[in-house]
């Protein structure tokens, strides 16, 4: 379906695509294996300048919105999840400092993230805070000019390898939500390591491993927007990087419907290809339905947060379900399409089905945004 | 520092058939590329240029058409781009496509440094290169699989051999035709293809360059394609002894022999 893109948009898609068609897919396999981070494909796109594809022209991004950057992204979960998802969690760390910082900070560090010089991270996850952020048991206490931090974040995709990491802290935990604050934390601060690399079902390009504060010392300015609006950066940030999720599940479906396809049309039983089958055409169409269903709803609602709403949450919550079950569901079809064959590491439908899972738990697991939809729909109906 | 990149519009490889009639390459519905070895030529002159400063232009002979190779290789990171094309151009062997890039380079003020791919995938000669250097009275070297530049200094270039590499020591104005082990050429970036879109490509006619019209072309060109195949090399090597006299005899009687 022709989404009428403009010519810089159709841009950000053909440049996409060729890192992913030449890069990305190529590779895929081998580091799904391996387990190592893509270092080179990351630096190939920092290259491109797609990095900064959402940052503000005066600090040396391209300018463009979420839109764009969601284009991007489909591209690359097409290609590979894992790889996409150490390239989303850079914005995801960087929209902090997008939404919530003051200048100096946006000068000091948007540049390096746009340029891909250094890549971010964002931290809120703990052991026992999961999809309920008040279990945050991180504390930042200032000591003079400076914020001490000590805690644990888990599960922190591109640990180790970011070099700016934005953190959610509580800074008065007696004043409950108003009593978390985000941090700027650099790499090389004092009293700050990293965990072990969990050993993951999916994403294995991506890394994934602890933040450990151990009377971590940071300057006083690092400290993002106002103290106590912690979780209000927070919803900002996600309800601003949910269509990247949401539009790597549509690259990932797309993915899986192209194998699928093209398998059928070739794989032959009792004589004939088996996409002559009905009850396999049905799939392949259903599934094809589903791809393009959830991009028309991701590219909608990412046009729709361009456009500065004021509320924005009820259409990122809802993309992000709906192509995120839909890459599950698809990328478990195509396996089923596929079948022994498919269950193999031989052909690349496996590990789209083993990555396809991360979509429903990340950034909001899909109960949750279900419940951000109820109690808007609760809202809107009084 | 300004550095001249000469590329060509060649056919894509994977698209190539050939004609089983008359043994010619089908050249209808084939995509166009820019022939490969251009793209490491083109990489090596962005880096140089990222390393000392100066100026990358990208220069082709050919048709209109050709203008797309050219705001591709700005988009990877070339500053600027000249498309020499006049109908008095086609027909061109090695040696009048030599005459009109030199004419070209000069009519844009020369250059401290060309650079050219080691051979072109459809024409296979690698004839341009050389022929060029001597047109514009320049030293050159071939197959050059690296390139080390510092200010003020002579380039070092390792020149690749069947039997290792050579290493160089050269002052410039000098033209280099590149391997493809020099480098990974980079992909287009968003800023660059942004640049190519805008670009107004300069374009230069037989009339611009003043060129003289017997050397261009079909017309001043006097080599004949016979047949097209590409050759086995297969490094022997044969040593012609005696006073110099004795040897040039050899040599000419064994050239006469291998035409
Ligand atoms: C590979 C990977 C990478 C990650 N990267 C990051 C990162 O970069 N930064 C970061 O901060 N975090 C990251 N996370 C953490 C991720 O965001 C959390 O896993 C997610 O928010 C869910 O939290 P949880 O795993 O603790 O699940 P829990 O919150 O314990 O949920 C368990 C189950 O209960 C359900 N549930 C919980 N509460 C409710 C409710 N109120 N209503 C209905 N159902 C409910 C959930 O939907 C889920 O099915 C990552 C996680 C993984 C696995
Ligand atoms: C199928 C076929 C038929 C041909 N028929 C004829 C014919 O009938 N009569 C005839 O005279 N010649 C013919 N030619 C030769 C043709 O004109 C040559 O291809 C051309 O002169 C360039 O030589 P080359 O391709 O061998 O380049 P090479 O010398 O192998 O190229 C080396 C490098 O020179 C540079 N370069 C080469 N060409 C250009 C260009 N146009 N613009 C800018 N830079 C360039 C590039 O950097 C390239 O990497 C034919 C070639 C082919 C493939």
């Amino acid at each position: 379906m022709d989404y009428f893109l403009t010519e810089e948009q159709q841009m950000i898609v053909d440049l996409s695509r060729q890192i992913t068609d030449e890069l990305i897919i190529p590779q895929r396999a081998a580091l799904d294996e391996s387990e190592d981070f893509p270092g080179a494909i990351l630096d190939a796109i920092a290259k491109a300048d797609l990095f900064g594809v959402y940052i503000p022209e005066e600090y040396g991004g391209f300018g463009a919105g979420t839109f764009e950057i969601v284009l991007a992204l489909e591209q690359f979960g097409r290609g590979c999840v894992g790889v996409a998802t150490a390239f989303a969690a850079s914005a995801l760390g960087a929209f902090p400092i997008l939404v919530a910082g003051s200048e100096e900070m946006k000068q000091k560090y948007l540049p390096d993230i746009a340029s891909g010089a250094k890549k971010a991270a964002f931290a809120l996850t703990e052991a026992n805070a999961g999809s309920d952020a008040s279990g945050i048991q991180t504390t930042a206490v200032l000591d003079g000019e400076e914020w001490v931090l000590n805690g644990t974040k888990q599960w922190i995709t591109n640990a180790g390898e970011a070099k700016i990491y934005t953190v959610v802290a509580m800074t008065d935990r007696a004043k409950g939500p108003r009593g978390a604050s985000m941090f700027v934390v650099e790499d090389s601060d004092p009293g700050f390591s990293y965990g072990v690399k969990e050993k993951k079902l999916g994403i294995r390009a991506s890394s994934t491993r602890e933040l450990i504060f151990k009377d971590c010392r940071i300057p006083k300015e690092r400290l993002i927007g106002r103290l106590g609006t912690g979780f209000i950066t927070v919803m900002k940030t996600l309800d601003k990087s949910r269509p990247g999720i949401a539009v790597l599940g549509v690259g990932l479906g797309q993915a899986a419907l192209d194998e699928a396809v093209r398998y059928a049309k070739q794989r032959v039983q009792f004589g004939k290809p088996i996409i002559s089958f009905q009850a396999v055409q049905h799939m392949l169409a259903d599934m094809a339905i589903q791809v393009e269903a959830a991009r028309a709803i991701v590219y909608a609602a990412a046009r729709h947060i361009d456009a500065h709403p004021k509320d924005m949450s009820k259409a990122s919550s809802m993309c992000k379900v709906f192509a995120t079950d839909m890459a599950m569901k698809v990328t478990v079809d195509a396996v089923q399409v596929l079948g022994g064959y498919g269950y193999m590491r031989d052909y690349p439908v496996e590990k789209m089905m083993r990555d396809a899972k991360i979509l429903q738990i990340y950034e909001g697991t899909n109960q949750i945004q279900r419940n951000v939809v109820g109690q808007e729909l609760n809202k809107e109906y009084t | 520092m300004k550095i001249i990149v000469c590329i060509k519009q060649v056919p894509d490889a994977k698209d190539v058939r050939l004609d089983p009639k008359t043994n010619t390459l089908a050249r209808e519905g084939v995509q166009s590329i820019i022939n490969p070895y251009d793209r490491h030529a083109l990489e090596e002159a962005v880096r140089i240029k990222e390393n000392m400063g100066g100026t990358v232009t990208v220069m082709t002979m050919g048709p209109p058409q050709a203008e797309e190779i050219l705001r591709e290789a700005v988009s990877c990171g070339a500053d600027e781009a000249v498309l020499v094309s006049d109908r008095a151009f086609a027909g061109a062997d090695t040696l009048a496509t030599t005459y009109t890039l030199s004419q070209a380079i000069k009519k844009i003020g020369g250059a401290d440094l060309i650079l050219c791919g080691k051979q072109a995938i459809d024409g296979d000669t690698a004839q341009v290169g050389p022929g060029l250097a001597v047109r514009m009275g320049m030293p050159y070297v071939t197959c050059v699989r690296k390139i080390s530049a510092a200010k003020d200094k002579p380039f070092i270039v390792e020149r690749l051999m069947d039997d290792g590499y050579d290493e160089i020591e050269i002052e410039l104005p000098a033209l280099f035709t590149v391997v493809k082990e020099i480098n990974e050429p980079r992909l287009p970036s968003l800023k660059g293809k942004m640049k190519a879109k805008k670009l107004s490509v300069t374009t230069l006619t037989a009339a611009d360059i003043n060129a003289d019209a017997s050397q261009l072309g079909l017309k001043g060109s006097p080599t004949w394609v016979v047949r097209v195949f590409a050759p086995q090399f297969k490094g022997q090597r044969t040593m012609i002894q005696g006073t110099v006299q004795e040897q040039v005899d050899q040599l000419a009687e064994k050239i006469l022999e291998w035409c």
